[in-house]
């Protein structure tokens, strides 16, 4: 066994010898095989056999394979594509987002769902939603019917209100999405990255932020929106602008008060990323704090703030739906799922629809917002290797002693 | 020693072990383990990744097996097989049969009864293959009572003895401390008690010295020799560092890629290796001292030491230019932080580095060496003293003023890894000086990225490619290309081969000092091996706990050193040859003796 791998017609070589076979100067730009252990000379010409037994393959050879000539962001991108989970719920949360859109529209722009304004109605068959689907309740064929939805006791359709609902729930999310990660990343990066009294002074006036209440915040907002016009003596057009565009007044304060978790986790990230040594290559390169803070550390951490952001913001979807359902969110005449909820509350017993389909866009929505961000945060993380189920190793396993036999026999025929 | 015995006899042997005894006692000479076409294979992407191909051999007890080879090519895999401890995607096949038990295949809870029973395992870092929040004495007794039945207070007896056979200096007091308060070697001796509770019949070593200092290196090399000798184990050394292959192994086999490519004696392979790996591999490790004439050495040695509280003075001046680095007393102090209390992590330094001019400086882990570095570059401030860099004086400069300093120095890391920013295209990482002191962009600045990749030997298309895409030594080379960008006039080179395995090691300095006398900079080489630091410099200064000990000519300082110091540092570093070593080993020994030095 000792030297079977040994062959004779290698004759001994100095290593030098390939460091003096390099021609002056490495070709112009063209696209090189790279020998992944090689420290660059052999690039230039693909290595002599003798050359490539006088080396080793190097370090983490297996892993290469999977990540040759791609950039961090391509890597990151196709681990994410290849999450199970978040692939689900980027399409579940597409999905809603383009029914709601095609629906109800945007702003001025109308959508192709019949009931545009919702106002009140006859209530026709008990407000019970004209949906059916074959092997639910009985419904042979499939049908959506004038109100898919049901109607609520004053006959106006269920459906276009939940809609309406769904894109308020995900204006807000954005909003206030933007809102905490703008205030988190510059306060936890500047914390991080300064530390000694800045990182102090942030840091407590993080913990102080921390004690804000959500619901006390909510409730003062709700005033606010009421009295503040009449306080100022805003007219009629102020006033109505003011009220309608409550959401993104309560997105915007949200995101002032829970931008706190990002900050610290921020901080933390930054913290360790100052001690890398890249950072400490730039600052004798010369490079600004700024520069430092925006072009090294920020897209380094990007894993971290692009993951607690959609955390984030599935939390202030269910946030803001209980804030509306306690009476401290959004209010008429605005929509959102937690008001549609806690507005037809005492219907429950009679018209449960009332409550499930609320219920089930909030769950929908949130659900896919933490997929996506668990789908993000196992593509971020370096650590994370899928690995293979048992059956598809086994199955490979075969295939390789199939082709060796195949191998063996052809060399045995020659 | 006979005493010692018996003692044993009454608390170990009387114990009733819990764990499967496979194949009985063992005897020196006996075959205990026998490997046969072990293959690794590893499921990468969409296919096997074979790791370890075919290998065989046997393993005597009492006899040492070294497996060397460079980072890759299967060393570890192929014995942490034999645990059962590969990651989820990996597969052994084969056979490797432990006294009559095929350790391939076995069931989990079959291999618990053999792990850390029959076959132990020294890891590499004993800082973190020791759980911090368990006392030492606790991990070994926990070893013990996993597979005897013991009482506790017999398990401490046991346990304090084998930190007596490792020389653990007070092993009652040090039972009761927890990792962090014992040194690097002690650690490293905790570990080792820990592999030999159970009298195994197997050690695996995996490169059980590579996280340790040299002097430090050799004192526990000396206690793995003597434990060979009482210990009826065979062990595999797993290992990439010939010298220590030089001073344990009774048998070698080398591997490439997953192959063995070579399998003899220790000294077969070391006087002659046949396979041109084999010789690439013994050429690459740098030699200390080789083809000094004795008429070098004619003249009194120049160097000038520390003696009692008196610092090295600054060497005179060799040449009437400016001196590009100079330090003058200077003391580098991390101030006090909570209740740490503030470290001087160096003193009273004086150093002079003349134009063009390659100094050394060696020291181990925690001398303060590093902190030198990054202090000529200001990237740490200066307490006390005085420190001039080409002219400009860092001592108390601020941001603005150090702007133009910053030309004028450049600095490569250790770590190769976390030198280079992920998330940017090498090409742009090396361009990052010229864009912000030089104002080049485009075109321009993309010819300069040109004409330094070509100058470090790297393929111009490699710009657009990312860090984790390069291996060690290619990242290397960016971060020395990023370093020469301004051309700067002092380098300062912190261990840049400590994270390469030695052949590329072996080229990057090669590269080093070809773009040393061509560029012309004065550089600081920072390094913990002589033997590295001896090839690139022209003077060597060795530190020692915050202080210079001894400063002079590089030949003098590895062939007559003066300080008794830099006297231990020389004889620890093994050299790969294991006639030369065993004679180095005596004189070690007898140092290390002499001080009754157990760290």
């Amino acid at each position: 066994m000792s030297n079977d791998q040994y062959n004779d017609k290698n004759i001994p070589e100095d290593a030098d010898r390939i460091e003096q076979a390099l021609p002056d100067a490495p070709p112009h730009d063209t696209e090189i095989p790279v020998d992944t252990n090689d420290a660059g000379e052999i690039a230039v010409e693909r290595p002599t056999q003798e050359a490539e037994d006088a080396y080793g393959r190097g370090e983490g050879v297996g892993e290469e394979m999977e990540v040759q000539g791609l950039s961090q962001g391509q890597i990151v991108w196709g681990r994410f594509i290849r999450h199970r989970g978040a692939i689900f719920g980027l399409v579940t949360i597409s999905s809603v987002f383009l029914l709601s859109l095609l629906s109800m529209g945007i702003g001025p722009i109308p959508g192709l769902w019949h009931v545009q304004d919702i106002s009140s109605g006859d209530v026709v068959n008990g407000g019970r939603p004209s949906l059916s689907i074959p092997g639910v309740g009985g419904a042979t064929e499939f049908a959506i019917g004038p109100n898919p939805f049901g109607q609520d006791s004053l006959g106006r359709d269920y459906f276009a209100q939940v809609m309406t609902g769904v894109q308020t729930s995900l204006l807000v999310a954005a909003v206030l999405g933007v809102v905490a990660l703008t205030i988190g990343v510059t306060i936890g990066s500047l914390a991080g990255f300064y530390r000694g009294k800045v990182d102090m002074a942030l840091m407590r006036f993080t913990d102080l932020v921390i004690t804000l209440p959500v619901i006390v915040l909510g409730a003062v907002l709700g005033a606010l929106v009421s009295r503040l016009p009449m306080r100022i003596g805003a007219g009629p057009e102020l006033t109505q602008s003011i009220r309608e565009n409550m959401p993104v007044l309560l997105a915007v304060a949200l995101g002032c008060i829970l931008w706190t978790g990002l900050a610290r986790l921020v901080r933390s990230e930054f913290l360790s990323l100052r001690e890398r040594e890249f950072v400490d290559s730039a600052r004798v390169a010369g490079a600004s704090d700024w520069r430092i803070i925006t072009k090294h550390m920020l897209p380094n951490a990007v894993g971290v703030i692009v993951v607690n952001g959609t955390l984030l913001m599935s939390a202030a979807v269910t946030l803001e739906a209980a804030l509306s359902f306690v009476g401290f969110g959004i209010s008429p005449p605005n929509i959102s799922l937690g008001f549609l909820i806690s507005d037809n509350q005492g219907a429950f017993s009679t018209r449960p629809w009332l409550f499930w389909w609320p219920g089930l866009f909030i769950i929908l929505i949130a659900l896919s917002i933490n997929f996506i961000g668990d789908g993000l945060r196992d593509a971020f993380d370096p650590r994370t290797k899928k690995i293979p189920s048992p059956r598809a190793m086994a199955k490979a396993e075969r295939e390789l002693a199939a082709t060796r036999v195949n191998q063996q026999s052809k060399e045995a025929t020659r | 020693m006979s005493q010692d015995q018996t003692q044993q006899r009454s608390v170990f042997t009387d114990a009733i072990k819990l764990s499967r005894d496979t194949g009985g006692a063992v005897a020196k000479g006996d075959v205990i383990l026998d490997v046969k076409d072990l293959t690794v294979r590893f499921w990468v992407g969409k296919e096997w990744f074979t790791a370890v191909e075919n290998m065989s051999y046997q393993l005597k007890a009492g006899e040492v097996l070294a497996i060397v080879g460079e980072s890759g090519s299967g060393k570890t895999q192929s014995s942490m097989s034999l645990l059962g401890l590969l990651p989820p995607t990996g597969r052994a096949t084969g056979s490797a049969d432990l006294k009559g038990t095929e350790l391939v295949g076995m069931s989990i809870q079959e291999l618990r009864e053999v792990r850390g029973n029959e076959i132990s395992v020294i890891f590499q870092e004993p800082m973190t293959a020791l759980n911090p929040v368990y006392t030492v004495g606790f991990q070994i007794v926990e070893t013990l009572r996993t597979h005897y039945l013991m009482n506790p207070s017999a398990a401490k007896e046991r346990a304090i003895e084998l930190m007596r056979m490792v020389e653990i200096p007070e092993p009652e007091d040090s039972f009761n401390k927890f990792p962090h308060q014992l040194s690097g070697g002690q650690r490293q001796r905790i570990m080792i008690a820990q592999a030999l509770a159970c009298e195994p019949k197997l050690l695996i070593a995996d490169e059980p010295t590579t996280a340790l200092d040299v002097t430090v290196q050799a004192e526990i090399l000396k206690l793995m020799r003597q434990l060979r000798e009482r210990v009826s184990a065979g062990i595999i050394l797993i290992t990439h560092d010939m010298g220590v292959v030089a001073d344990m192994a009774d048998r070698i086999i080398v591997m490439k890629d997953g192959q063995v490519v070579e399998h003899g004696s220790s000294h077969d392979i070391f006087n002659s290796p046949r396979h041109p790996y084999t010789q690439q591999l013994l050429a690459s490790v740098p030699h200390l001292a080789v083809g000094v004439d004795d008429s070098e050495l004619a003249g009194p040695p120049n160097t000038v030491i520390e003696v009692e509280g008196r610092p090295v003075p600054l060497s005179s001046p060799r040449s009437d230019g400016e001196p590009t680095l100079l330090m003058e007393d200077v003391a580098i102090v991390y101030p006090k932080q909570g209740r740490r209390p503030e470290f001087r992590a160096a003193e009273h330094i004086n150093l002079r580095v003349e134009q063009g001019e390659v100094v050394g400086l060696v020291g181990e882990s925690g001398s303060g060496k590093t902190t030198l570095g990054r202090a000529a570059v200001a990237l740490l401030p200066v307490r006390e003293g005085k420190l001039t860099v080409a002219g400009h004086d860092i001592t108390n400069a601020s941001l603005k003023e150090l702007k133009p300093f910053r030309k004028t120095v450049g600095i490569v890391f250790q770590d190769p890894g976390s030198s280079l920013n992920p998330r940017l295209p090498v090409g742009e990482s090396i361009g990052e000086p010229l864009l912000l002191h030089e104002n080049l962009k485009g075109a321009e600045l993309s010819k300069r990225v040109e004409a330094l990749l070509d100058s470090v030997h790297l393929p111009r298309s490699m710009r657009n490619r990312y860090p984790h895409e390069l291996s060690g030594g290619q990242r290397q080379r960016i971060g020395i290309a990023r370093a020469l960008a301004l051309n700067p006039k002092l380098l300062i080179a912190d261990e840049p081969t400590s994270a390469l395995d030695v052949s590329v090691q072996a080229r990057v300095l090669k590269l080093f000092k070809e773009l040393q006398e061509q560029y012309g900079f004065a550089c600081l080489f920072i390094s913990h091996d002589l033997a590295v630091v001896e090839q690139v410099s022209s003077r060597i200064a060795v530190m020692h706990r915050g202080h210079l000990v001894e400063v002079g000519d590089t030949l003098d300082i590895v062939t007559r050193p003066q300080h008794s110091y830099t006297q231990r540092l020389l004889s620890a570093v093994p050299v790969p040859d294991p006639e030369e070593q065993r004679k180095r080993r005596e004189l070690r020994d007898a140092i290390i003796e002499r001080e009754h030095i157990v760290s």
